[in-house]
């Protein structure tokens, strides 16, 4: 545990001195929201009706900056060797980048909404379950992506190889998230977005044990 | 663990030749039986003979990627490069397989539910499972060192893997429009002959295909391990010290 805090700070502390860089890849997102609007057209129902869809796609998207960006600064001056060789097991190096990684999503999932609700008028009385479908949401991208960016950020091409990695495997956490943010958005009579929200759970709970203990292997090998 | 010597050679090549040659005369037969012997389905009528391949497709793609899991995780916890060159070659074929699984499905979708494709739960999980081992094999292309190579694909394909029934179930609440799984079972007693023989015909072309794209890799991988060559330069010094 001692560990798993002494890197969470470490990662806590990069995050702060980086955090231009957040400010960037939250105008991308929401970038992001304003060209899918062109896709639809001037139709507020319908734009109001794809509005979670558009808001998850938005954050799948800067959602690779963030994560290749996460395991770049690693690579520079070859900070990662240097941190395996430190009496820390690689699990709590992987858990320390993965919550980083998993607040700062939340952060631009919640930073995206306002924008989301101005550009669609997609608002909802259920802020709360919205906020808690993003933050399981950004649960289920940055564990897979955690360890997804460990193996690209070392390849060649990680900038195609990390999206085309990633993309099929998060197709349940879009699915769920998408449904459950439209759900709460647009109303829910058959209390639907519950089986969503633990559907996300188990994702989360199957890919953060999972990637936890394969964590080790890639970046020890 | 992991030596250069342990790498498998390619003496199985003759068995390898046997199994492609059996299957493709199962294969044949199977197919001319679904064609012509086999009564025609009472309510799809002639179109319902691209079962006779399209499940057998369906088995056999399932059964080689299963097989690609199991090779990642003996790969990762056993060690052996043999275990390498047979993930390889079974996340090819198995994305092969699911290709042409998804192209006879739109076939078949086409004139029964009128549509090319639908987000049906075993269409989109093929679809998903077509890109997700696709992309594990673009990043073996795209990593020179074979430790890493073999560690990271193996790692990426038990997490491909395990996401399958997450991925099935999420689309299945999402959205159905699939019929039953076409098995012995659900199926009329006049169809079991062809879509056995057939399931045999492509599960032996499939060892055949998997065995030789393994020796494949086997030969690439003995190329990279092996010891680095001397410089031109340090053979020319040599031969000039013997002369």
């Amino acid at each position: 545990m001692r560990e798993f805090l002494a890197a969470l700070r470490k990662e806590a502390l990069l995050q702060w001195r980086t955090r231009a860089q957040l400010a960037a890849i939250f105008m991308f997102g929401a970038s992001a929201l304003l060209l899918f609007s062109f896709a639809i057209g001037p139709d507020s129902a319908a734009l109001r009706q794809h509005s979670a869809g558009f808001l998850w796609l938005g954050l799948l998207l800067a959602s690779t900056l963030t994560l290749a960006e996460s395991f770049q600064n690693e690579m520079d001056e070859r900070a990662l060797e240097a941190l395996l060789l430190l009496p820390v097991r690689p699990t709590a190096l992987f858990y320390a980048k993965a919550v980083s990684n998993w607040a700062e999503l939340t952060l631009l999932g919640v930073g995206l909404v306002p924008i989301m609700v101005v550009l669609y008028d997609a608002g909802t009385d259920r802020v709360g379950g919205l906020v808690g479908v993003i933050l399981l949401g950004s649960a289920g991208l940055s564990a897979p992506g955690t360890l997804y960016a460990a193996m690209t950020s070392q390849a060649r091409a990680r900038q195609t190889l990390l999206p085309l990695l990633l993309f099929p495997l998060v197709v349940p956490v879009l699915l769920a998230s998408v449904r459950a943010s439209s759900l709460l958005i647009t109303g829910d009579p058959m209390g639907q977005v519950r089986s969503w929200v633990v559907l996300l759970a188990c994702f989360n709970a199957i890919h953060w044990s999972v990637c936890g203990l394969l964590f080790g292997r890639v970046v020890e090998d | 663990m992991n030596r250069p010597s342990e790498i498998p050679s390619g003496a199985t090549r003759p068995a390898a030749f046997a199994f492609g040659a059996l299957g493709l005369v199962l294969l044949c037969v199977g197919s001319y039986w679904g064609l012509v012997v086999a009564p025609a389905e009472t309510y799809m009528g002639d179109v319902q003979r691209i079962m006779y391949v399209h499940v057998p497709t369906a088995w056999n793609a399932m059964l080689a990627l299963t097989f690609a899991f199991g090779c990642a995780l003996a790969f990762l916890f056993q060690g052996g490069w043999k275990w390498d060159c047979r993930l390889e070659a079974a996340m090819e074929v198995g994305v092969v397989l699911s290709m042409l699984l998804c192209a006879q499905g739109a076939l078949w979708a086409k004139p029964t539910w009128g549509v090319w494709w639908d987000w049906d739960p075993r269409l989109t999980t093929t679809a998903v499972l077509v890109f997700a081992f696709g992309g594990i094999l673009a990043l073996r292309t795209f990593v020179d060192d074979p430790v890493r190579r073999g560690t990271w694909s193996a790692v990426a394909a038990i997490v491909a893997y395990i996401d399958v029934p997450i991925v099935y179930f999420s689309v299945k609440w999402w959205n159905s429009l699939h019929q039953q799984p076409s098995t012995p079972a659900t199926v009329s007693s006049a169809f079991h002959l062809p879509l056995r023989i057939n399931a045999f015909g492509i599960l032996f072309l499939m060892i055949a295909f998997i065995t030789l794209r393994s020796s494949l890799a086997a030969l690439r991988l003995r190329g990279e391990l092996a010891p680095p060559l001397p410089e031109p330069a340090v053979t020319t010094a040599l031969a000039g010290t013997r002369g």
